[in-house]
């Protein structure tokens, strides 16, 4: 045998094209949605239109009666074969819980909630049927205000007796990881600086592009599942744990996934519902969402209050931080839920050295739409709020708000460095980054320019704005996520898979949906095990195929994922060494392995890993005790999150009689380690500043006092658009993660955390000669008009987002 | 029921369908052509957009009846016979202008009708010309080096994605 391929070279840090895009440009895809299976039925769901009321009667007679439907079931008729939402992540041990059944028999807590499910033999005759249910109601108080809620004034779930789910708090004195927190504002008070201020993240909806769908195969001796999801792992053990369903008895397929941003990181009613009526009827069932469903009972992400107190000395040195957060989980506490806040308990400290810091949140139930991780989960309401407060810090001083920040924060020969929230910050260089993004804003000829128009009044101001970002990702340590009291592990597996005609099946417990796991996965096999990067296949999102994964959310694919692989790969070559030894008649000890060949040292004797793979599918000829295979799995376990940083600098320029925002000019540099693909890590920071750019100036999910989500299309929930964007400036330094094997850092949610600070800190930047000294999120042109003319933030937007229907009409279902 | 006879993608079809089906649906579930898809009720977001009579519209926004006698053209039936690639599908491709690929066939779909319309747009006629489609993923940046790219006009930059930036 000789080796016919060439082996690959470089392939960490190449800027290849993607594998995925093939089938992506030329509609060769298997979305949900596109499966359709014989025999197959659809469901539509009954939604309640009431935030919170009790089902005092559901009439399906009609329903049934309609042409080609085959079943109306409620929540009643499921029975415990409905299964339950599971909550994964009790904060505190003694966290208030209510019972989430998918489809509720007795009362509903929040507007889009399923009562009843319609299954019928087409998608269009099954809507039509879910018109004829009637369902009576007697409608409840609802909890919808986040402070009211607080409060208790309203109970969203009145036999728990309280709205308040849990308080979580964090307290450096206590922990031991730094000072006395009061005592520093105390005598910051006396003789230094106090910054006070709330701050509201608005609430916020995924919108991925891909609304979600589900398909379940009943027939044959695996229930099968293809769902739209982030976590086919985790949705797995979520039906099997609460249906009584062996987990070995069910199938989970996330196929082509259009997008999740954590919107698709969920067990799901929709989920629930379709297994158990497929189980019922014994046909195959298909339910995928309208857009409208999708915004209203998909999870929100983000709203909470911030009430933060930032001590400092006279000259700026911070000695204090103490954040009290009220975190709004909506109407259940979902999978993730109520961790959400505790993610960012770590981060408001971010790469500043505060000697003492108090951290406290208060999750709350409401009766609106659940909660739970959307792109960031924690860490960009953490950024947003120290970013915001070290500016209005440098306002106090007088000084630019590039010098505060570098007072404070951690110099790069201090690392590796222990932060005040107990985190070890393995590595980092800010002032690399933050010079480099300086350079390729422009800062100085910005500032002299915004100083002109300043001087001269124009009617276009320029406001600059910074972040300074860092994030703790690479979810997660194992240990850690036990301490916190989490469900679950941190680990990622991984196996590699030696074909005999010399190709590679590598299979990842991670499950892409739009990030490029297939082509930065093959780069990283191709280089270590020395084979072409074509000839690498990366299968994922199938628990028959890898079945055993944690899935893939919190920037961890390639920071844990990567590593499992690494360490599978290294496995790999160590089982083929002794059968290269026997097959090159030589002693192992005297092998090299390098550009997937094995070579006898001192020799041009040599084997490549492939050929050896050939030999062991024929075992023909193997050493003595040696088994018939070369493949080999791993699961890691991660020693430490890691931490991307990064500064971006935003310009916006403000049209003072009009309040219209326009972005100017973004410059970012990231530090994210060794990069694997640039292509890759540059279309995560392009989309995830987007994201994070949205929430600044135009995205929120708005409830009317009736609690009905009156942002409910892309009509009103505002994302934005090709023409409301600009083309980005960006770079990176490179300060290698110590903590795995690649030296990679994670930058799937960094842009989305860096970038909402700088926006509204370059809002309120260009306002500061007006007296503004805040602008709520988002800063549409009403709010800025608003604070231009009055000197505050700009109040609510509820009015500007009315519903786009006559009221005399009433709520419209 | 009606009977339309049309064709998509070069193939002659005809079909009883009911009035109020849509374009798109008619696509999906009477064809299979499934590399078109459905990302909004309100013809917002422009997943489902194809080319009617050479034109692109939004799938969801016309009814199948209306597409009667006209010639449709979807993703599936762009690249030519033998695979080779569009341009402009080669150009998003090259320039990493999609991640999850869900509203990749109504963004490739409207790019071929915009440079056919305006073969060497601005960066701003880019922009406004896809305005009515929503991409959650890349943040527009790499679609709009993608548009360049495919109109030849990348800026002087010959690996227009891949250093991100600097355009």
């Amino acid at each position: 045998m000789t080796a016919t391929q060439e082996p690959a070279q470089g392939e960490i840090g190449r800027d290849r094209r993607r594998k995925e895009d093939q089938r992506l440009i030329t509609g060769r895809t298997r979305w949900t949605d596109n499966i359709t299976l014989p025999g197959m039925l659809h469901l539509a769901m009954v939604r309640s239109p009431f935030p919170h009321a009790r089902i005092t009667s559901i009439d399906t007679a009609a329903a049934k009666g309609a042409p080609n439907v085959v079943a109306v079931l409620t929540g009643a008729d499921l029975g415990e074969g409905q299964g339950a939402c599971i909550n994964a992540w009790p904060v505190v041990p003694d966290q208030v819980t209510p019972a989430h059944l998918p489809m509720p028999t007795d009362r509903v807590a929040f507007a889009g909630e399923t009562v009843a499910v319609v299954v019928a033999r087409s998608a269009a005759e099954a809507r039509d049927a879910a018109e004829l249910v009637e369902v009576d109601y007697e409608e409840l108080p609802a909890a919808l205000d986040l402070k009211e809620a607080a409060a208790n004034t309203v109970l969203a779930h009145p036999d728990l007796g309280t709205n308040v789910s849990a308080v979580w708090r964090f307290d450096s004195a206590e922990a031991g990881t730094g000072g006395d927190v009061e005592q520093a504002i105390a005598e910051a008070r006396e003789n230094g600086i106090v910054i006070e201020r709330e701050y509201r993240q608005q609430r916020l909806i995924p919108a991925f592009m891909e609304p979600r769908s589900v398909v379940v195969d009943p027939t044959g001796e695996q229930i099968t599942v293809w769902s739209a999801t982030q976590v086919p792992h985790i949705l797995r053990f979520a039906i099997a744990a609460t249906t009584g369903v062996p987990e070995s008895k069910i199938r989970v397929i996330a196929p082509d996934v259009g997008g999740g941003f954590g919107g698709k990181l969920q067990q799901t009613p929709e989920e629930m519902i379709a297994f158990a009526v497929a189980r019922r009827l014994g046909k195959p069932v298909k339910f995928t969402e309208t857009r409208s469903e999708s915004l209203l009972t998909a999870h929100h992400g983000r709203d909470q209050w911030q009430r933060l107190t930032l001590a400092a000395t006279k000259d700026g040195h911070v000695t204090g931080l103490k954040v009290d957060l009220l975190a709004d989980l909506g109407a259940y506490v979902a999978i993730v839920g109520g961790g959400v806040p505790v993610l960012g308990a770590f981060m408001f400290n971010a790469i500043y050295k505060f000697p003492a810091y108090q951290f406290q949140t208060t999750n709350v139930l409401t009766n609106k739409t659940w909660t739970d991780a959307y792109r960031g989960a924690g860490r960009p309401e953490a950024t947003f709020a120290i970013e915001r407060l070290m500016d209005e810090l440098a306002h106090e001083l007088g000084k630019d708000p590039l010098e505060v920040r570098e007072m404070n924060w951690i110099k790069h020969e201090e690392f590796p460095f222990t932060t005040v929230a107990g985190l070890e910050y393995d590595s980092g260089n800010y002032e690399a980054a933050t010079a480099r993004a300086k350079e390729m804003f422009g800062y100085d000829a910005l500032r002299a320019e915004q100083a002109d128009r300043r001087a001269r009044g124009d009617r276009v101001q320029l406001g600059l704005g910074v972040s300074t970002f860092t994030e703790m990702c690479g979810l997660a340590p194992s240990r850690v996520l036990g301490s916190l009291n989490y469900g679950a592990g941190g680990w990622e597996h991984a196996e590699v898979r030696m074909l005999a005609t010399g190709k590679v099946e590598v299979v990842t417990g991670a499950s892409a949906h739009g990030q490029g796991h297939e082509t930065a996965f093959s780069q990283i096999v191709a280089d270590r095990l020395g084979v072409p990067f074509e000839d690498v296949e990366v299968l994922h999102g199938d628990t028959q195929i890898s079945h055993k994964g944690l899935d893939t959310y919190g920037s961890r694919s390639l920071v844990v994922g990567g590593e499992a692989l690494v360490r599978a790969v290294d496995k790999v070559i160590e089982k083929a060494r002794p059968v290269a030894a026997h097959l090159l008649e030589a002693s192992a000890d005297d092998l090299e392995f390098s550009d997937g060949r094995f070579t006898v040292r001192g020799t041009d004797q040599g084997m490549a890993i492939t050929e050896i793979a050939t030999a062991v599918f024929a075992a023909h000829n193997l050493p003595d005790g040696v088994e018939a295979s070369i493949d080999s799995e791993a699961t890691y376990d991660p020693v430490n999150f890691n931490y991307p940083h990064g500064t971006h600098l935003c310009a916006v320029e403000i049209d003072t009689e009009t309040g219209q925002v326009r972005m100017r000019k973004y410059a970012c540099c990231d530090d994210i380690g060794n990069v694997i693909n640039p292509l890759i890590v540059s279309g995560q920071v392009h989309g995830g500043l987007v994201q994070g750019i949205a929430q600044a100036l135009w995205e929120e999910a708005v409830y009317d006092d009736n609690g009905t989500l009156v942002t409910g299309s892309f009509v009103d929930y505002l994302l934005p658009t090709a023409a409301d964007t600009i083309s980005f400036d960006l770079d990176h330094t490179t300060s290698p993660a110590t903590t795995n094997s690649l030296g990679t850092k994670g930058v799937g949610e960094a842009g989305t955390i860096a970038s909402t600070p700088a926006v509204v800190n370059a809002v309120v930047d260009a306002l500061r000669p007006y007296g503004v000294h805040d602008v709520a999120m988002p800063c549409t042109p009403e709010r800025v008009w608003r604070a231009i003319n009055s000197g505050g933030s700009g109040g609510e937007t509820t009015q500007a987002a009315a519903p786009h229907f006559d009221e005399s009409e009433g709520a419209a279902q | 029921m009606t009977r339309i006879s049309l064709t998509v993608d070069g193939q002659q079809v005809v079909d009883d369908v009911e009035p109020r089906m849509l374009l798109v649906q008619y696509l999906r579930e009477k064809l299979g052509k499934t590399g078109t898809v459905v990302g909004c009720d309100t013809s917002n977001c422009g997943a489902c957009t194809v080319h009617l009579d050479g034109r692109s519209v939004k799938s969801c926004n016309v009814l199948a009846v209306q597409a009667d006698g006209a010639a449709v053209t979807t993703i599936e039936g762009l690249a030519g016979d033998d695979g080779t690639l569009h341009p402009v599908q080669e150009a998003f491709r090259e320039c990493h202008g999609l991640q999850c690929g869900f509203c990749t066939p109504g963004m490739i779909m409207q790019t071929v009708d915009l440079l056919a319309e305006n073969p060497s747009p601005s960066e701003e006629a880019i922009r406004l010309g896809l305005e009515g489609n929503l991409c959650r993923c890349t943040g527009y940046h790499n679609i709009v080096r993608a548009v360049q790219h495919a109109a030849g006009v990348s800026a002087g930059s010959t690996s227009s994605a891949g250093e991100g930036a600097t355009a």
